[in-house]
C-alpha cells in the first residue's frame, strides 16, 4: 500500500494525517468490508467457559453473520455457519443450550454437533439414498484457535495462523485472559453477554477501543458521579498517576492498545480500599505475578483493539467486546466480562458490580462514548459532510519503533504520552490495515512481514 | 364489628398501591429525580436481568441471575443516587439534551400483601410498563415489559423495597439506558 495515497484515491491519506468521511457512511464501501475483511481476518467468537460440556453451544457471530461455537461429543470444539445447507434456515435460534443435534425447523435437516449431516427427511425416498451427506455438513470455519480459552476464528483457509495474526500483540491478550497473579489463561466468562444496537458505523467503536486518550471531555460526568473501583472517585485505577502511558501500535497487524509500564520494583497503588477481602486478593496477585513473571509484571493493560472489531479491556473493568456490523449505519455490540475463575466469590460479586455500573449501555461509562459514536455517525452522511475528512495527525511522526522503560521492552511503533497526553497513532495504525485489507487481492499481500522475516533470515 | 368484606381491602389496597406506582412514574416523567430517590428504601434492590432464547423447559436459563451473573442493571440506593448525580451535572451528554420520556404503567396486580389486605406492611405488585423516550430530534425508544416490585409501608405512604425489570427484548433495541424503568 502507498501511504501517501491509500485505498483508493486517497481515502486514507496518512501522511496528511487525514481519513475520508466516506469509509464509515458510503454503503458500497461497508459490502466491500464483508468480503475484504470479515471474511479473511481472524474474528472473536467466545469463550471456551461458555460450553464447558460437550454438546454445549453458544450461537455467536462473524461480521454479519450467525454462527455457532459448539463441543461435540468428542470434546472438540467447532465454529459453524448458522444455516442450513438445503434451504438457508437457521438450524439454531436460542442463544445458548446443550443438544445432541441442530435441526432445521423447515425441512427437517439435522447435523451432528461435529457439524456432518446426520438425518435427511425421506432420504430413501425421495433422494433414493443417493445424496453424499458428507459433502453436505454444515459450513466449518476454514480455520479455528484456542488461545488461552478464548476462540477466534477466520473463513480464510490463507490467513496465517491466530499466534502470527497477533504478532507481538500476543503480551496483550495474554494480560486479558491470564490471571492477575499471573498464571495462564484463568480468565472465565461471567454469565450474561451483553447484546445492544447502536447507530453508528462499526469502526466508531473500534477507533474508539483502539486507544482514544483525547475524549476526556466525554466522562467527566462519570468522573463527578465518582463510580470508581473503590466506591468512588474516578471511573478508573490509580496505576496511570504513575506509570508510563503509552500507546503501542503493532504496525503489520493493525492491532493498537493504550498501556501502562510500572517504573521498575513498583507495584500499583493500592486500590479497593472500601473492599478489604478484593484489596487484599489484588495485593496477593501482584505478589504473585512479580513472583512468576518478573518485570513482565509491570505491564498493566488498557483499551486496546485486535484488528478489526475486537476490543480489549484488559485491566478493569475486564471485558471483550466484538462490534458486530449489522449495516454503514448500526452496530450491534457485544461484551464479554472476565474474573479469574478462582477467585473468592466475594471477589467476582464485588467486580461484577463495577463493570456493570461502568460498561454497556447501562454503564455510566459506555453511555457517553456511544452518543459520540451516534451524532458522529449521523453528522458524517450528508453529501456537504462527506467532502470533508477527518483530521487523524495528532503526533504524526513522534512514535518511535521498539520502546524501552527501565529494562523492559516494548516491541511495535510506540508514543510515549506521560508529556504528550495524547496521540492518535493508534488510529492510524488501525486505518493504514483497514486500507490495506481493502486493497489487498489475498493474504499473500497482507502478510507484509513474511518477507521482511525473510530478508532478516538470509 | 361485622367482618370486614376482604373485597374492599383488596380494592382499597390495590388503588393505593396503584397510585404509588402512578405518582412514581410521574415523579421520573418529571424529571423530579431526588423526589424518587427518596420513594427508595435504602436497602432497595433494583435488577434488571438480560432475557435469552432458551429451549422449551430450559426457563432457568432465560434471566441472567441476580447478584451473580452480568445485567442490564443489578444495584442499590447508592449507585442509582449516582446516576441521578450524573444527569445533574449537565454535561452527561448522552442525557444532553434531556430525554423526554413518558412512563405508562398498566396491569396493576397486587399479588400479595403481609401481614392482611388490611393491615399491609409489604406488598408484592406486578404491572406491566410501556416507555416512550424520544430526544434530540427524531430519536425515539419504546420498551415493553413487566415489572415485578416489592413495596413497604412507610407510615402514611411506601417505599419500594425491590423491583425486578423485564424488558420484552433479547438484543436491547436501545443504543442506552439512561433512564429509570
Amino acid at each position: 500500500m502507498n501511504d501517501k495515497h491509500g485505498y483508493r484515491s486517497g481515502l486514507v491519506d496518512l501522511r496528511a494525517g487525514e481519513v475520508s468521511r466516506e469509509i464509515f457512511v458510503n454503503e458500497h464501501i461497508y459490502a466491500e468490508e464483508q468480503e475484504r475483511i470479515f471474511a479473511r481476518a481472524w474474528l472473536h467468537v467466545g469463550h471456551e467457559s461458555q460450553i464447558p460440556k460437550p454438546g454445549d453451544y453458544f450461537v455467536s457471530s462473524m461480521g454479519e453473520e450467525s454462527v455457532i461455537l459448539c463441543r461435540d461429543r468428542a470434546n472438540r470444539i467447532h465454529v459453524f455457519l448458522n444455516s442450513c445447507r438445503h434451504r438457508g434456515m437457521k438450524v439454531c435460534r436460542y442463544d445458548q443450550g446443550t443438544t445432541a443435534v441442530f435441526t432445521c425447523p423447515y425441512h427437517g435437516w439435522s447435523y451432528g454437533t461435529d457439524g456432518r449431516l446426520v438425518g435427511v427427511p425421506y432420504f430413501r425416498e425421495a433422494y433414493h439414498s443417493r445424496l453424499d451427506k458428507e459433502k453436505w455438513g454444515l459450513v466449518e470455519v476454514a480455520q479455528m484457535h484456542n488461545y488461552k480459552g478464548s476462540i477466534w476464528a477466520t473463513w480464510d483457509p490463507a490467513a496465517p495462523g491466530f499466534t502470527e495474526y497477533l504478532g507481538d500483540f500476543t503480551r496483550y491478550l495474554d494480560l486479558q485472559l491470564d490471571g492477575w497473579d499471573g498464571r495462564e489463561g484463568q480468565a472465565e466468562v461471567l454469565g450474561g453477554i451483553q447484546k445492544w444496537l447502536v447507530p453508528c458505523n462499526w469502526k466508531f467503536p473500534a477507533e474508539n477501543f483502539s486507544g482514544d486518550t483525547y475524549h476526556n471531555i466525554s466522562h467527566r460526568s462519570v468522573d463527578l458521579a465518582g463510580i470508581g473501583p473503590s466506591g468512588a472517585g474516578r471511573r478508573d485505577m490509580g496505576e496511570r498517576d504513575v506509570s508510563r502511558k503509552l500507546h503501542v501500535c503493532i504496525p503489520d497487524r493493525g492491532h493498537q492498545t493504550i498501556h501502562y509500564v510500572l517504573p521498575a520494583g513498583k507495584s500499583p497503588p493500592p486500590a479497593y480500599l472500601n473492599a478489604p477481602i478484593v484489596a487484599e486478593y489484588f495485593r496477593h496477585c501482584e505478589e504473585e505475578k512479580r513472583r512468576l513473571r518478573g518485570e513482565e509484571a509491570r505491564l498493566v493493560g488498557a483499551p486496546g483493539e485486535i484488528f478489526p472489531n475486537t476490543a480489549l479491556l484488559s485491566r478493569q473493568p475486564r471485558t471483550m467486546a466484538v462490534w458486530h456490523p449489522r449495516s454503514p449505519h448500526q452496530t450491534e455490540c457485544w461484551r464479554w466480562f472476565f474474573v479469574d475463575r478462582d477467585a473468592p466469590t466475594e471477589v467476582k460479586h464485588f467486580l461484577r458490580d463495577y463493570y456493570i455500573r461502568y460498561s454497556g449501555p447501562a454503564g455510566m461509562t459506555e453511555q457517553d462514548d456511544m452518543e459520540n459514536w451516534n451524532y458522529a455517525h449521523a453528522a458524517s452522511r450528508g453529501t456537504i459532510a462527506r467532502r470533508y475528512p477527518y483530521n487523524y495527525d495528532q503526533g504524526s511522526g513522534t512514535a518511535v519503533t521498539d520502546y524501552e522503560y527501565q529494562g523492559l521492552r516494548v516491541p511495535g511503533e510506540v508514543i510515549d504520552l506521560t508529556e504528550t497526553q495524547s496521540s492518535e497513532q493508534p488510529m492510524r495504525n488501525f486505518y493504514r490495515r483497514w486500507a490495506e485489507f481493502m486493497e489487498a487481492d489475498d493474504w499473500s499481500q497482507l502478510a507484509t512481514w513474511r518477507a521482511s522475516e525473510r530478508k532478516a533470515a538470509e | 364489628m361485622a367482618e370486614r368484606d376482604t373485597r374492599i381491602d383488596r380494592l382499597l389496597l390495590g388503588q393505593e398501591i396503584t397510585d404509588f406506582l402512578f405518582r412514581e412514574a410521574e415523579l421520573l416523567d418529571e424529571r423530579r429525580y431526588r423526589e424518587w430517590l427518596d420513594l427508595l428504601a435504602d436497602d432497595v434492590r433494583y435488577w434488571m436481568p438480560i432475557r435469552r432464547n432458551v429451549k422449551l423447559g430450559d426457563d432457568e436459563s432465560e434471566f441472567t441471575r441476580a447478584n451473580s451473573d452480568i445485567n442490564w442493571f443489578d444495584e442499590g440506593k447508592e449507585t442509582l443516587s449516582r446516576r441521578v448525580k450524573q444527569i445533574e451535572t449537565g454535561i452527561h451528554w448522552a442525557e444532553e439534551p434531556r430525554s423526554r420520556l413518558s412512563h405508562l404503567v398498566t396491569n396493576v396486580q397486587v399479588q400479595s400483601a403481609e401481614p392482611s389486605l388490611a393491615a399491609a406492611q409489604e406488598v408484592s405488585v406486578t404491572s406491566r410498563f410501556l416507555i416512550y423516550r424520544n430526544r434530540v430530534e427524531t430519536e425515539t425508544d419504546i420498551l415493553v415489559g413487566r415489572r415485578e416490585d416489592q413495596l413497604r409501608r412507610n407510615g402514611a405512604g411506601w417505599l419500594l423495597a425491590r423491583r425486578k425489570i423485564i424488558l420484552d427484548q433479547n438484543v436491547l433495541l436501545s443504543k442506552n439506558l439512561t433512564f429509570f424503568i
